[in-house]
């Protein structure tokens, strides 16, 4: 049995996506830009896309844009907003457990001759409210936070989190790392207070190479890319219409019928940390509850290297990521992990399993099974 | 403005009446070497020299980077072809070509006539002294030395008049298959494909054999060392490599063995399993990436007690070879930048902290009778199972 438990990583595309992608691509595949009706025949995937995601955010059609995936997003969300606001302050907050294309741009501002505040997290792998009280100045212009945690499933209180930093300084603009939360939960940007939210396509049966950025109306930002002047000028170069069109009938899958798929996933979620901690030396990380993100497990096996562990399940066709494959394929110590006071010899005994709305439960039956019989065996062989 | 390549090939010269064979082969490399080149070529054998030349539009660059790998090329001339249109025409030609090749106008040279075509004229010393004479005359700066050039022009009468100076040095060694076929034991390291290389260069064709251990290498180790065959094979030409899954005989041992030895008694069994292949192949040596000390598995004891094991040659190109000299070839063939890549091999997954480093061979043959029940029938199966990759 297939059982592909890296959703997380990726996941596969659904079915109508295929479809819309094929047809942007071979059928309706003008530049959006071009004049005649062919042009205006691509342009509408555009408009559509836009619509569903809008109506899906509750925020304004026009603050949209549409980038390259996540990474992108992050990138422009930050830099963009960091180099339009340097007069008027050269300080910025986030967490010590974002992904690398938030701490890498962080670093990248750092060396621009901004000062940058890396948050502590508890042994949840929740961000303290506390320190970023203390951390936002006067002259704080950005707080990047990431909705869910990509290793771990922790989920950040990003309510509170937004009305402290508006209470604070109402200048402050406040970003939100939203690739593994958009699709899982039902975020609305403006009722949050939530100025600029990344989200990538692949992480939610989208296309890969796809993603949006919110960008409130009253942000003041800068594109970081430059050209022809598209999507009013803020993300320059031809749209990538099949992944425009992919991305948005993604979302628009993923929203029907939401809260009984969520439900579902939560009840897959506590079967199988149910089970998992029943096997011995199993030690799982962070919240595992109604509190932490419905589609995330990680669990640390003592005693067992995780890459050996991986491919011990890879060859019963069971696919899952030892600490965060998403980030390299370098085995490197996982600041996450670190972070939330993982202990030492668990953090290369890590182990990511996250879930789609396609998991069943005789998938992570199956799992659960080839778990018990492989850990006997891989623990009589170890390392000295 | 480089019309043929005149084929400069050295030790292969003086190989007696078998000389034909060696001339054979290189033209057999070089026209390899040239398929994937744009272009067409002809490679043929003249008079005791190989000339490529060139039919259509070609890329000069990429042209002499394919002939720079291929065994067995001392040099590489990149000629001129101008017309036979008399001496005068002949004088300008060479002229304007030795401005073009040697812009500094300041050296030392030597004209060096040739005469395919004896009809011509003027003979070779005649030739000689008036072009010299033309050059001294066009370039104020540029003196003759008959002894020792700098610039040692070369001017040929055959069909057309071929003139060319320029050496580029190539690879050296012997062309690929004049001298028989052995097996490498490849690994993902940076040892092991140089190790390769280097007999290769000898006019060794290669095969290769790999020992995959999963789950405990990744799927993409043994893409890795695929990877690292298809590099070697730039210069080796087509590589069988033998993928055995070396699991199962890993952990018997683990399980047998005294853990220190683990590693010898494992090598030793890819010695036996690789001389296996060998022979079933027509391979008639082993090669391995040894380096003496580089590690507890190398030292003068350990390399003693695996090759015990081996009835054939086992050729260690690398044997005295500092790891810094080693690393430095594996930039110059390009294996370097992936033999880096963090994925592990067999080799470490079980390593002792203290493996040991002066073992003795018959404490190793006692330890290894513990596996008599087992063994045979595990490498029976593993050379069963085995996957075999044509990298090239």
């Amino acid at each position: 049995m297939e059982c592909y438990l890296d959703n997380s990583a990726t996941t596969k595309c659904f079915e109508e996506v295929k479809d819309i992608v094929i047809n942007a691509m071979t059928k309706d595949y003008a530049n959006p830009s071009s004049m005649h009706i062919k042009g205006v025949e691509a342009e509408k995937y555009l408009k559509q896309s836009k619509e569903i995601i809008a109506s899906t955010l509750k925020v304004n059609e026009k603050e949209l844009f549409f980038t390259s995936g996540g990474t992108e997003s992050n990138n422009l969300a930050i830099i963009g907003s960091a180099m339009a606001n340097i007069r008027t302050g050269k300080h910025l907050i986030t967490t010590i457990i974002e992904h690398p294309s938030v701490i890498n741009t962080m670093k990248y501002l750092e060396e621009q001759g901004f000062r940058v505040t890396y948050l502590p997290v508890d042994e949840a792998g929740i961000v303290s409210l506390e320190e970023l009280d203390k951390a936002i100045c006067d002259d704080t212009i950005l707080v990047s936070i990431m909705y869910v945690n990509n290793e771990i499933g922790s989920v950040q209180p990003i309510d509170k989190i937004a009305q402290m930093i508006k209470e604070k300084n109402p200048n402050t603009l406040f970003h939100v790392d939203a690739i593994q939360g958009f699709g899982k939960y039902k975020i609305y940007p403006k009722r949050l207070n939530i100025d600029l939210l990344s989200a990538s396509g692949h992480k939610i049966n989208g296309p890969k190479g796809v993603g949006f950025c919110y960008i409130s109306e009253k942000v003041k930002i800068k594109p970081i890319a430059f050209g022809g002047g598209q999507q009013k000028g803020m993300r320059s170069g031809t749209e990538n219409v099949p992944g425009i069109a992919g991305i948005g009938m993604a979302v628009l899958k993923t929203y029907e019928n939401f809260e009984e798929k969520i439900d579902n996933l939560y009840r897959l979620k506590s079967y199988f940390v149910e089970e998992i901690s029943k096997l011995e030396g199993v030690y799982l990380n962070g919240k595992t509850g109604l509190d932490s993100a419905p589609h995330i497990v990680s669990a640390s096996f003592l005693h067992v290297r995780s890459e050996v562990l991986l491919h011990a399940l890879e060859s019963k066709e069971i696919y899952v990521s030892a600490g965060s494959a998403c980030a390299s394929n370098k085995p490197t110590v996982s600041p996450t992990l670190k972070a939330i006071g993982v202990e030492k010899e668990l953090l290369d005994s890590t182990i990511r399993f996250s879930f789609s709305f396609e998991t069943t439960k005789e998938e992570l039956s199956y799992c659960l099974d080839a778990l018990k019989e492989i850990l006997p065996k891989l623990r009589i062989y170890k390392r000295h | 403005m480089f019309k043929s390549f005149l084929i400069k090939y050295g030790e292969i010269g003086i190989k007696g009446k078998n000389k034909y064979l060696f001339e054979d082969a290189l033209v057999k490399q070089i026209k390899h070497a040239l398929r994937k080149v744009d272009g067409e070529f002809e490679v043929s054998k003249q008079q005791g020299r190989i000339y490529v030349e060139v039919l259509s539009e070609y890329d000069y660059e990429e042209t002499v980077d394919a002939l720079k790998k291929v065994f067995g090329i001392v040099g590489i001339c990149p000629v001129v072809h101008v017309e036979d249109e008399g001496f005068e025409q002949l004088a300008k030609d060479v002229v304007a070509y030795f401005k073009k090749a040697h812009p500094t106008l300041d050296q030392t040279f030597k004209v060096n006539a040739r005469r395919a075509r004896k009809n011509y004229p003027m003979d070779s010393m005649q030739i000689n002294y008036s072009l010299g004479e033309k050059i001294l005359q066009a370039f104020p700066n540029v003196k003759v030395d008959v002894h020792n050039p700098q610039v040692l022009l070369n001017v040929e009468i055959r069909e057309k008049i071929y003139i060319y100076s320029t050496v580029i040095p190539g690879a050296g060694g012997m062309p690929v298959g004049t001298n028989g076929k052995a097996m490498l034991l490849l690994s993902g390291g940076i040892d092991s494909p140089v190790a390769g290389y280097m007999v290769a260069r000898r006019g060794v064709k290669i095969d290769a054999v790999y020992f995959h251990a999963p789950p405990y290498t990744s799927e993409r180790a043994k893409q890795k060392v695929v990877d690292l065959a298809k590099l070697v094979s730039v210069y080796s030409g087509p590589i069988h490599l033998h993928i055995i899954n070396f699991t199962d005989i890993q952990l018997y041992i683990y399980e047998k063995c005294p853990h220190d030895e683990l590693t010898i008694i494992m090598r030793r069994y890819m010695m036996r399993i690789a001389e296996h292949i060998a022979k079933e192949t027509g391979s008639l040596g082993l090669i391995t990436g040894e380096s003496i000390g580089q590690v507890a598995s190398q030292t003068m004891q350990s390399l003693a007690a695996t090759n015990e094991v081996c009835t054939m040659p086992v050729i260690r190109p690398l044997i005295s070879f500092d790891k810094q000299d080693i690393v430095d070839i594996s930039l110059k063939i390009n294996t370097y930048e992936t033999s880096i890549l963090p994925f592990e091999d067999c080799c470490t997954i079980f390593v002792a902290k203290h493996p040991v480093t002066k073992p003795n061979v018959n404490i190793i043959k006692r330890s290894e009778r513990n596996l008599e029940e087992k063994i045979d029938e595990l490498v029976e199966t593993a050379l069963k199972t085995e996957e075999v990759i044509i990298c090239e």
